[in-house]
């Protein structure tokens, strides 16, 4: 097993790039209608989502890297994700 | 892992921990602490957004999105370009990073214009980050990104240099790359939360 890989990734970057403004254009012609607060919140979140998704596997090559470096970069996110959603609601709901 | 992994030391002679190069396992780890940094911003903004839904969406519409969506777009661009230098380091091309590093360069000095009209247009409506919640936060938020954009352009700047000189090297091409990609990529948070919604 090689430590540092000697042969680097090389992803379709104008492939990834061209997805990137496609999901551009998605967030933006999807806010531009009413689907409620909430709605339009939870698709642009996950368009946004899925644009970052693309530049950390492919730009950030974490889809090649180690699995150390994923669980690594992984528990901020999942940190993140539990201040967010699991910890800010409770807080929101005795502040009303 | 076994210790096997010391006989692979990387070209900087340093011994990789867990496979990865202590370089890019100290890179990543500055971007996991950017993370938590970023998430307390964000997570704040979407808890005050959740909190009062009506007037923040009322107040975001003052924001020019449209600018907001050029500006996505030349981010996104720059992170290509700065793809295609890390690339290019790797075959030793220096003349490609030299021009690929330029234009993630130049692109970034365009964000930053950009945003500086945006902001000038801002104050001249007296629109302050006293003003209100809303745009407390939303200066703030695109502030400190705008910070990591300005600290971007001086590290792109140097390796600019370094590459005109013919000089690059693939390592910290990689590492400038990663922080490049993150900023893009908190970018892709912030232009749907503070302008579209």
């Amino acid at each position: 097993m090689d430590a540092v890989p000697i042969e680097h990734p090389k992803p379709n970057y104008i492939g990834i790039f061209a997805t990137l403004m496609v999901l551009t254009v998605v967030t933006v012609t999807i806010s531009r209608i009413d689907l409620g607060s909430s709605g339009n919140t939870a698709i642009a979140m996950a368009v946004a989502f899925v644009k970052a998704s693309l530049v950390a596997l492919y730009f950030m090559h974490l889809k090649y890297e180690r699995w150390f470096l994923l669980t690594m970069f992984g528990i901020p996110l999942f940190l993140a994700a539990v201040l967010i959603f699991g910890l800010m609601p409770d807080l929101l709901i005795h502040w009303k | 892992m076994s210790s096997a992994n010391t006989s692979h030391a990387s070209t900087d002679g340093s011994i990789p921990f867990m496979g990865v190069s202590p370089v890019k396992l100290g890179m990543w780890l500055f971007l996991a602490s950017e993370v938590m940094f970023f998430t307390g911003l964000l997570g704040s903004f979407i808890v005050l957004k959740f909190a009062h839904p009506e007037v923040f969406h009322e107040e975001a519409g003052h924001l020019n999105w449209q600018l907001a969506a050029f500006n996505t777009v030349v981010l996104i661009s720059s992170s290509l370009t700065m793809a295609l230098a890390v690339a290019a380091s790797e075959k030793k091309d220096h003349r490609a990073v030299a021009r690929n590093v330029l234009i993630t360069l130049l692109l970034a000095v365009l964000f930053l214009v950009i945003k500086s009209f945006e902001y000038y247009a801002k104050v001249e409506h007296g629109i302050l980050p006293s003003t209100s919640l809303f745009f407390g936060a939303y200066f703030t938020l695109t502030g400190c990104h705008g910070l990591h954009i300005i600290a971007g352009v001086i590290v792109l700047f140097r390796m600019w240099r370094k590459a005109a000189r013919g000089q690059s090297n693939y390592e910290s091409m990689e590492l400038v790359g990663l922080y490049w990609h993150f900023v893009d990529l908190v970018w892709i948070f912030l232009f749907p939360l503070l302008y579209l919604l």
